[in-house]
């Protein structure tokens, strides 16, 4: 089944004309039809969009067009609903957006097109990527496709169930604090946040604009790699993006990990930590030694404060983002007497529950008074955060950890109780507070239910291809990836 | 109109979070139910983040971005911008080429 390929089993069957991207393209849209209905991945999709677009990889193909300059030429992609994509809609999951139609393509999209990918779909998410478990979003939850009584993961819970349900060859997501790593590990997919800079953020919806980083999800590294290698580099339009050189992230993945220095930090080894992913993220890291790595002892001294401080960033820097939605330009308006009071009503009938409550604790810690005792006291304890990856980092090539402290959870069990959703992200949000990347990939299952566990390997600045290496190194020597869901 | 100043008889701290002042200053309208529900739930919140309070932070510069970069400017040249039309698509309400909004000048 052709939405099964992984990006470089297709592109290979494309080159050879075995088979047409139209009839890749009509193999997810099949799948789509036959399964999203459980797992709800998709908020929608444009069929006769992608098909027209498969139309036109077609040609090119028939034309030799598949060359290096094109390395997604004929490949689905799907993309998370807080990306635009030019005459597509937008919605980040929210009701308050209305029929709002993305005039623009972000740079990233753009991108993907030029590299000839058939860009397609809506996948469902945490309104404006708050959340871990996709209940957040307006348009339903979307199902863990290992289990469809337990969340997906989230914010970016469609792409990865979107991607383990074989519905797209690949899909794009967003982290600010595990949005992709998380999902990855709870789905089962490979997710990859690279470093803050690496991806220009044009045309992503900002949540946290010093946190958030556009990122794959893909079936295994080689395909995390290839497209990280499409989407990086600095962009006039994204002043934070940075001019650091891009390498062939795919010439790094050779197998070989002897004598590169794997630090475990002994914060992360917690209580609450569920049995079955240790016991696995502990197996991964014995077959990691057994492939010639050195594993290392260290430490992260402040990752118990990681939680408090995300929650002080991230809410002040969306209480200032998500300002622009206040009905003038765009959203679904609700009249006011006055501008205030269309503001006010607009936003208030427009953001759900999760939104609201990040954009008040947010303003609150902006507001006169408290700046100082919250905001600007968790910049600094973000530094020290940082400080404790360089240190680290003097002694180690990269850190081994668990993406989560426990497989999927079920529907609804952390609903009602924000702070302990929160801590769920304990292991992945240090990665975006330090501005480092991070990459999740499957390293077991948990027995009854059958769950899939995640491995997360967090790298120096810039140093994706070191982490992307180690991780084809372990990937290629277990069968995790290779397993799919029963659905 | 919602109270323009906070309440001042309320004491700054997290457990009295007031969040019907900090809502009006976020300019979004809650529910009653929503206030009482928002209020309890960020006090808790708030409550877990005082233990920042325990760490030592003197002498210790605030990162604002991980990667920080200063002064990125661009070319200063002309360049195609959205179209009218393009902008104006999603508005809500429009005419002869304006967003139209409620009156705001007495």
């Amino acid at each position: 089944m052709l939405n099964q390929l992984t990006i470089s089993e297709l592109t290979a069957r494309l080159a050879r004309r075995e088979v047409s991207a139209r009839e890749a393209t009509q193999a997810c849209l099949d799948r789509i039809a036959a399964v999203d209905g459980r797992v709800h991945a998709f908020i929608s999709h444009d069929a006769a969009d992608a098909l027209a677009q498969a139309d036109a990889a077609d040609k090119l193909i028939a034309q030799g067009g598949n060359g290096a300059s094109r390395p997604l030429l004929g490949v689905p992609i799907a993309i998370k609903d807080v990306l635009c994509v030019k005459n597509q809609p937008l919605n980040c999951a929210s009701k308050i957006l209305g029929k709002f139609i993305s005039p623009y393509d972000a740079t990233a999209i753009e991108k993907l097109k030029a590299a000839g990918a058939i860009v397609f779909g809506r996948l469902n998410m945490d309104e404006f990527a708050m959340g871990s478990s996709t209940e957040n979003s307006a348009f339903g939850t979307t199902k863990n496709p290992w289990d469809l009584s337990r969340i997906p993961g989230g914010s970016s819970g469609g792409s990865a169930a979107a991607v383990a349900a074989d519905e797209a060859i690949a899909s794009l997501g967003t982290d600010t604090g595990g949005s992709i790593r998380q999902p990855a590990a709870l789905c089962g997919c490979v997710g990859l946040k690279p470093t803050y800079g690496r991806i220009s953020r044009y045309g992503l919806v900002a949540f946290a604009s010093s946190l958030d980083q556009i990122g794959p999800f893909t079936k295994d590294v080689r395909d995390s790699a290839t497209m990280l290698g499409v989407m990086s580099g600095v962009d006039p339009r994204d002043s934070t993006s940075v001019p650091q050189r891009v390498p062939d992230y795919t010439a790094a993945l050779d197998g070989n990990i002897k004598g590169l220095k794997l630090g475990l930090p002994k914060e992360y080894m917690i209580g609450g930590l569920d049995p079955e992913v240790k016991a696995a993220v502990d197996a991964a890291v014995k077959q990691l030694e057994k492939l010639g790595a050195e594993i290392v002892e260290i430490s992260l001294p402040h990752t118990d404060h990681a939680v408090a401080v995300y929650y002080i960033i991230a809410t002040a820097e969306c209480s200032a983002n998500l300002a622009r939605f206040d009905g003038i330009r765009y959203c679904a308006r609700v009249d006011g007497a006055d501008p205030i009071e269309l503001y006010s009503k607009t936003r208030g009938a427009g953001f759900g529950p999760e939104v609201k409550r990040r954009i008040i604790l947010g303003t609150y810690v902006l507001s006169s008074g408290y700046y100082d005792a919250y905001y600007l006291r968790a910049q600094k304890v973000r530094t020290l955060i940082r400080n404790d990856f360089l240190k680290a980092y003097e002694k180690v090539d990269a850190i081994v950890t668990p993406t989560t402290p426990t497989a999927a959870f079920k529907i609804g069990e952390k609903s009602d109780d924000p702070l302990q959703m929160y801590l769920s992200d304990i292991f992945t949000i240090s990665c975006n507070l330090a501005g480092i990347p991070g990459l999740s990939l499957p390293c077991g299952f948990t027995k009854n239910p059958k769950l899939p566990i995640g491995l997360q390997l967090l790298g120096k600045p810039f140093g994706e291809e070191a982490i992307l290496k180690i991780a084809h190194a372990y990937e290629q020597s277990t069968p995790w990836h290779k397993e799919k869901p029963a659905l | 109109m919602k109270p323009e100043t906070r309440n001042p008889k309320l004491p700054r701290t997290a457990a009295d979070f007031d969040a019907k002042y900090t809502a009006h200053l976020a300019r979004l309208a809650l529910t009653p139910d929503e206030e009482k529900k928002l209020g309890a739930q960020l006090g808790q919140i708030l409550g877990y983040v005082e233990k920042l309070k325990q760490v030592d932070v003197t002498g210790v510069e605030p990162t604002a971005h991980a990667v920080p970069m200063v002064n990125i400017t661009r070319a200063d040249e002309v360049r195609p911008s959205l179209p009218h039309d393009e902008a104006l698509r999603n508005a809500p309400k429009q005419a002869g080429g304006l967003f139209i909004v409620p009156k705001i000048v007495e």
